[in-house]
């Protein structure tokens, strides 16, 4: 019997250690048989010797050292910054799938902002009964404050990161949404430019959609969201809010500043005087129209919000309320992205658009509710439960892989607070080929496309493609030893 | 639409004084612990401590106190000591801290350039090199600072932002060179007019190298060296970019050109420098030594302090009150 000839490649390096296991399979349909989008990759994979991949991939290294691409690791004192570590071998979308995501992305965003529009006024959606009430207003992310304020172009979210995941069948599903601030864009930028060194004729070969217009876009939308009264004035002044240089995304914060050429400032850079925010430069004051603000809702203004907080600005929020300066995101958008809220996300597509949700959501147990709790509780070493208000991979029990002292802290944090917590089936991630100790090596990964809404809706093609890189492990996060991937969607 | 003009906020402006001061004070340190060990390897040994108390009060390190002074101590203190703000590891990771938080403002070659010379610097201090290795360090130190220079010279626009930067290092090297002036003619009084002879020979060669000054020195004056052509050398030629007179006028023009961008004109910073320029323009060499070099170093370091807290006060950290009346 004769082996088909793409089959071969598998025992040829860098494939010969390659695992197959249940997860769906970024590159091959079935073990040695790679999907139609990934021959040429595969291909020149075979035909590359893997010295030259190593070499590449320590000239990459090195050029994010060197560029100071770093992260920071909370709770570890020393070498805090860390290089996120970059993976050479791109992950590649066919256009027709990327469309699918593109309009179940769009759609999302719009139901998600007439979803906040209406909980933060009339209410409608609570008073139908569609989303329970005590729901939204238990969310410790729901802000009283902005009842009744009419925020720009009525737009809450503009900047949104949402992770999805692929189901067994291969199609995607929504894992979360990330409407407060999501990071990583930069990553997704300095991964391009990695790749477009490493394999400059392959990129040039497979017709890859471009990301680097995306600060451009940023730009635009920033500007979209200045208040009534101030963009009649003259051209807005955008400024980028950073918690500072010891947060674990500043790196992020410079680079789009620098890239879209605006202001990147700190709390104490900005001040409040008659409802006017300006900023403090050596020529004087300046105002301030948009603040595209990287900062968390608690911590923006100590009038208001966490009174002990030195990140924010005193006196920000009437500003924000006289219509004086434009917020992005606005403030209080945490309530939709609550892990709990999620779970009717379907249902709130339905009620404002009258439309199925395009892409699905991940099934969820929601703990406030008694039968499905005691599944929950009955099954913990099969399921995943996450904390309702967390992010970065934090507060979450992977059952499988998870100790019985674990399981037991859980089960008695859902007991004291079953509204904190919701649950989810361990999915197993899609895996895509890594290139790890000089050979391909399959890793779980998942997207995360950044989706910009003002004046319309953009989506840049692709997205950060989040790799866990840790053997096995299924947490993709930066900050629990994750790594990422460039994204390819293909022109056609 | 209004004509858009370019902004700084001023803790930026503050940032990028400090780094290019720390910079610059990196630079210098590596210079002078440079120059030092090339005349330790001339010398007889215990023949530097009276030059290493100099230098140490040029540098401004008060001296190790419960340990003597000998050549490894003071070299660590210089180099790699941590708990030493003007190290060379301190200024250096003070530098780059400072300008990591304003990344956004110069340009990735910049930034990279300074962060590599900080990378290659922590790595000597974890490695185990010997003292005679420290020639290579001191280099790569000189080197990384010029290259810097150079790379913002010509990728950062000569704008708002570049004049500060301008002015953090000429602010440095003008108090720093007539500290080092001021420390070496009260350490070692001779003769005005007369050449210096054998075994000061050294000593004096070492204060213009420690200024970068040897070879201006000698294609200006020969190698014959007189204390009264080596004072008016470091302290008033206008075109050596080590000396007391050029940084004095490249402070002005720095804070000239900030005054013009920020419509500050008439402040008191640039005030003061003009005050100095013209001091410096118009003085004889002669009148300055006969009343004392100290005294006329430490009126320009008085001054130069006195432009520093002005610069302070109008651009980074003025009352908000006095802003919102303007």
């Amino acid at each position: 019997m004769t082996m088909p000839e793409s089959a071969l490649g598998l025992s040829r390096p860098p494939f010969r250690n390659y695992q197959f296991d249940g997860a769906y399979d970024e590159m091959f349909e079935s073990p040695g048989v790679p999907r139609p989008h990934y021959r040429p990759l595969f291909q020149t994979l075979l035909d590359l010797p893997p010295e030259e991949l190593r070499k590449s991939q320590q000239a990459a290294d090195l050029s994010f050292l060197h560029q100071g691409i770093t992260f920071t690791v909370y709770g570890n004192s020393e070498g805090t910054e860390r290089v996120f570590p970059n993976d050479l071998l791109p992950r590649i979308i066919p256009h027709q799938e990327w469309r699918k995501i593109e309009s179940g992305l769009t759609q999302r965003i719009a139901a998600l902002n007439l979803f906040l529009d209406d909980i933060y006024h009339a209410g409608k959606i609570l008073a139908d009964g569609i989303v329970p009430k005590d729901l939204v207003y238990s969310c410790r992310h729901f802000r009283r404050e902005m009842r009744g304020l009419n925020v720009p172009r009525g737009i809450y979210v503009s900047i949104c990161g949402t992770d999805l995941v692929r189901l067994p069948d291969g199609s995607f599903a929504v894992l979360e949404d990330n409407l407060r601030v999501p990071s990583g864009v930069s990553y997704m930028l300095a991964n391009r430019k990695v790749l477009k060194k490493v394999f400059p004729t392959l990129f040039r070969d497979y017709g890859v959609c471009p990301v680097d217009h995306y600060a451009h876009a940023l730009l635009a939308t920033l500007r979209a969201l200045s208040p009534v009264n101030t963009s009649s004035r003259h051209e807005p002044t955008v400024v980028l809010l950073t918690p500072g240089v010891f947060n674990s995304a500043y790196f992020e914060h410079t680079f789009l500043a620098q890239q879209m050429g605006i202001e990147l400032v700190e709390g104490r850079d900005l001040l409040v005087h008659d409802n006017v925010v300006y900023m403090r430069t050596t020529a004087g004051l300046r105002q301030v129209d948009v603040i595209y603000r990287r900062v968390d809702d608690d911590f923006l203004d100590p009038l208001c919000f966490q009174r002990d907080s030195s990140l924010g600005v005193p006196g920000l929020f009437n500003a924000y309320r006289a219509g004086n300066v434009g917020l992005v995101n606005a403030i209080g958008t945490g309530v939709a992205d609550d892990k709990a809220v999620y779970a009717y996300v379907p249902q709130i597509i339905r009620y404002y658009l009258d439309e199925d949700a395009i892409l699905p959501n991940v099934p969820t147990y929601l703990l406030t509710d008694a039968t499905q709790r005691s599944y929950v509780l009955e099954h913990l070493d099969q399921l995943v439960v996450k904390a309702v208000g967390e992010s970065g991979g934090y507060g979450m029990l992977i059952g499988p892989q998870s100790s019985a002292e674990q399981r037991e802290d859980f089960r008695r944090r859902i007991e004291a607070e079953p509204r904190n917590y919701i649950a989810q089936p361990t999915l197993s991630l899609s895996r895509a080929p890594c290139f790890l100790e000089g050979e391909a090596q399959a890793r779980h990964v998942d997207l995360r496309p950044y989706i910009l809404y003002g004046e319309n809706v953009t989506l840049v093609p692709g997205g950060l493609t989040r790799v866990a890189l840790r053997r096995g492990s299924l947490v993709v996060n930066s900050s629990q030893g994750g790594g990422s991937k460039d994204t390819w969607v293909l022109r056609a | 639409m209004t004509e858009h003009r370019e902004t700084m906020l001023s803790r930026v402006a503050d940032s990028l004084y400090w780094m290019s001061r720390y910079l610059e004070r990196a630079e210098r340190t590596a210079r002078l612990s440079d120059v030092d060990l090339q005349l330790r390897l001339d010398q007889s040994p215990g023949a530097g401590s009276g030059r290493w108390l100099g230098l140490l009060q040029a540098l401004q390190v008060p001296a190790p106190e419960n340990s003597p002074l000998d050549a490894e101590t003071l070299t660590y203190l210089l180099t790699l000591d941590r708990t030493n703000p003007s190290s060379i590891i301190s200024c250096v990771a003070a530098a780059r801290e400072n300008l990591r938080q304003v990344r956004e403002q110069c340009g990735s070659d910049m930034w990279e350039q300074l962060n590599r010379l900080f990378l290659q610097v922590k790595s000597t201090a974890s490695s185990d090199a010997g003292l005679l290795d420290s020639y290579v360090f001191f280099r790569a130190v000189q080197e990384g600072a010029h290259l810097f220079q150079g790379v913002t010279d010509s990728t950062m626009s000569h704008g708002e932002g570049w004049h500060y930067i301008q002015l953090g290092r000429y602010v440095e090297r003008t108090d720093c060179v007539a500290r080092l002036i001021g420390a070496h003619f009260g350490r070692l009084p001779h003769p005005m007019d007369q050449a210096v002879e054998s075994e000061e020979y050294l000593e004096w060669v070492g204060l213009l190298k420690s200024c970068a000054a040897f070879q201006a020195y000698c294609k200006a004056h020969t190698a014959e060296l007189r204390p009264l052509r080596v004072a008016e050398f470091l302290l008033l030629n206008p075109g050596f970019p080590h000396s007391v007179r050029f940084s004095v006028d490249m402070v002005h023009t720095a804070l000239r050109a900030i005054g013009e961008l920020t419509e500050r004109k008439a402040e008191q910073p640039v005030r003061i420098a003009g005050r100095l320029r013209a001091t410096l323009s118009f003085s004889q060499i002669d009148e300055i030594m006969a009343s004392g070099a100290n005294a006329f170093v430490d009126s320009i370091r008085w001054q130069c302090t006195q432009a520093h807290n002005a610069i302070h006060q109008i651009y980074f950290d003025y009352s908000v009150e006095s802003a919102l009346v303007a």
